[in-house]
């Protein structure tokens, strides 16, 4: 599915840039001809609306970084400046923190889209490990920025992640030292925060240009996890593609101006608004809700490097999926029993984002354990084993015959080009 | 590379010799520049240099206790009760998660006896980080099961020698390098 360029530049100057750069064709080619599997679904758009909120958080940040200052003694003091003093300031820091927030919302449904829809089979691992590295990266920005406000929450969060790596044997303590530049979580480790809080996100947008590139090697996957067989299975990107994306980013917006104008402090937590006090934690610490099920994990295990260790594996076992799922048929919808353990997978990852929440007692450390354990068996044993039992339903014979409802099946199946 | 020149020639050349010892060098050189860019985040020079801190801690009658910053941490410093020193007295040290005393102030495998806790002469003082050992929160003293110290982040439980009893973190509270310079006057550093 190469989609080569069917573009002509019209006029002289365009002609003369095609010849020494063509970057003009190379849009055409990926965002206007590219030819998109015509039964996408409206969870197929979540990728444009990752790409907006990615480019929402850059100038968001750009202009919030022109207030904000990186020192331990004015950091939460320039927050609050930012919400009071600075024209349009609450507005600006208000999208930008409820944009954290939307941003894992969309990547969470974007990686279950592709949990469901197989999209991470042959051939498209490297465009989902590609994604797996997206979400690492955004888990870091997040983590930093959070620390940026200098208030209990940022602190103690701060503490506690940067403490994961003391459990390391023998090295720990120097690592946790060097990550801080001090011998607690202070004003040297805030700063560097800041530097690398501004520079992950264009490390994102780096990989982003990797991971759509992958993409449009391997062509976009659909809801019936077949081949693109023939020109009649696929409509061009524009303006099909083009017009839905840019309607669920609207839909996706309206959500997001009723958080910030109507609910700004409710993915926030009020003791973020208590300035860092290295003496005293908070009597309940919990992080952002987006963390909930990895925190969950953690909790999970009384020990502390197996703690750790788990949590690190709560992710990396994401990065090998494509090779767990011994099943060659993508799309859950013809796969009856991993349809039912994939809704049983999502309950399981949001049962563990509730128990994160919840204090580290009684029945919820049993129900953590329980559901950590559940959400490894579902990788390491589930997955592999339903691939060999299960009996997939037949699949159509293409995209269009199942779309055009039989109008198209008569057709002969011709050499297909792409 | 080795026979490029002469196919017979099994030995490797002195063209080789040269390859492989300019690539050497490079790469070394490449490690020796990396390490002022790792170096830099430890910490620096002004944070070394805030190592020591003395306290007064004339006014702490037996069952108080003092939270004071040092090195950006808070340290506790506890005047321990008859009773709470009696009780940490009487747990048999085989029986802790950690049976080691932690204390910068003795060899590193010292047992974690309730004497090896507290102060050098005086016992009923108990001065340790006030940092949990597990990921790093402020426990709340005179709390939890024995009395000692509670972390309310992920529910470890101290005794009142600061040992860990029950919960995630894995090492009793640690005890930094300190001494009474006066009767009533700590240095710690
Ligand atoms: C991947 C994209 C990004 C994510 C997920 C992200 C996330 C966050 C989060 C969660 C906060 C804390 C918000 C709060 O509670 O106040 C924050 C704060 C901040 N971020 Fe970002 N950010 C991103 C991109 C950027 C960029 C590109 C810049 C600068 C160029 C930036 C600059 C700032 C500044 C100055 C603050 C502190 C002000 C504040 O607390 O609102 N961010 N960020
Ligand atoms: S930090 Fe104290 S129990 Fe986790």
């Amino acid at each position: 599915m190469e989609g080569h360029s069917t573009y002509q530049p019209k006029n002289g100057a365009a002609k003369w840039l095609e010849r020494r750069l063509p970057i003009m064709g190379l849009a055409h080619s990926s965002f206007v001809a590219y030819p998109t599997p015509r039964n996408l679904n409206y969870w197929w758009t979540f990728g444009a609306i990752l790409s907006f909120v990615l480019a929402e958080q850059i100038i968001t940040g750009i202009v919030l970084a022109m207030h904000y200052v990186p020192a331990g003694s004015l950091a939460f003091s320039s927050v609050e400046s930012i919400m009071r003093d600075v024209n349009f300031g609450w507005l600006l820091r208000y999208i930008h923190a409820n944009g954290a927030s939307l941003f894992f919302f969309a990547v969470y449904i974007h990686m279950f889209r592709g949990m469901y829809y197989g999209s991470y089979k042959e051939p498209r691992e490297v465009l989902w490990i590609l994604g797996v590295l997206i979400l690492l990266l955004m888990i870091a920005a997040a983590f930093m920025g959070y620390v940026l406000p200098w208030g209990q929450m940022s602190f103690w969060a701060a503490t506690v992640i940067t403490n994961l790596f003391s459990a390391i044997p023998l090295v720990g303590p120097s690592i946790t030292e060097w990550l801080w530049g001090g011998f607690a979580v202070d004003s040297a480790t805030l700063n560097r925060f800041y530097a690398l809080h501004y520079l992950l996100p264009f490390m994102i947008a780096g990989v982003v240009v990797l991971h759509i590139w992958a993409l449009h090697v391997s062509g976009q996957n659909n809801p019936l996890g077949i081949d693109v067989k023939s020109k009649k299975d696929t409509l061009p990107f524009t303006p099909f593609a083009t017009i839905k994306d840019m309607f669920a980013t609207v839909v996706f917006l309206i959500l997001f101006a009723w958080l910030v104008f109507y609910l700004p402090n409710y993915m926030g937590h009020p003791d973020n608004y208590i300035p860092a006090d290295p003496l005293k934690t908070p009597a309940h610490i919990v992080p952002e809700w987006y963390f909930l099920p990895f925190y969950a994990i953690l909790r999970a295990i009384p020990d502390k490097l197996l703690g750790v260790i788990a949590l690190f594996a709560a992710i990396a076992v994401l990065f090998l999926l494509p090779w767990f799922d011994t099943s060659r048929v993508r799309s859950a919808k013809f796969r009856p029993i991993f349809r039912q353990f994939f809704w049983i997978f999502v309950l399981v990852c949001i049962g563990l984002g509730y128990l994160g929440s919840q204090p580290a007692e009684g029945g919820y450390v049993i129900a953590s354990r329980i559901l950590t354990a559940y959400y490894f068996l579902h990788f390491l044993v589930i997955l592999p084993v339903i691939g060999l039992i299960e009996r997939p339903k037949p699949l159509p014979n293409s995209i269009s015959e199942s779309v055009l409802q039989g109008s198209g099946a008569a057709a002969p199946a011709t050499g297909s080009k792409g | 590379m080795a026979n490029t020149e002469t196919a017979d020639n099994a030995e490797p050349t002195r063209r080789d010799f040269i390859y492989i010892a300019t690539g050497g060098v490079a790469a070394v050189g490449a490690a020796l520049t990396i390490w002022p860019f790792i170096d830099q985040m430890n910490p620096d020079a002004a944070a070394l240099a805030l190592a020591q801190v003395e306290v007064d801690v004339s006014a702490l009658e037996p069952g108080m206790s003092l939270t004071v910053k040092w090195r950006g941490k808070p340290v506790f410093i506890r005047n321990r009760t008859a009773k709470e020193i009696e009780e940490a007295e009487a747990v048999d040290v085989d029986s802790l998660p950690d049976g080691l005393a932690r204390n910068a102030n003795l060899a590193a495998d010292a047992p974690a006896s309730d004497a090896n806790r507290g102060a050098d002469g005086r016992e009923a003082w108990l001065v340790q980080i006030g940092i949990c050992t597990h990921l790093g929160c402020v426990p709340l003293g005179q709390q939890g099961a024995y009395g000692g110290y509670f972390c309310p982040c992920h529910g470890s439980v101290y005794d009142t020698a600061g040992r860990i009893r029950q919960g995630p973190a894995p090492e009793n509270l640690h005890i930094p390098v300190y001494s009474f310079v006066t009767e009533t006057k700590l240095r710690i550093g």
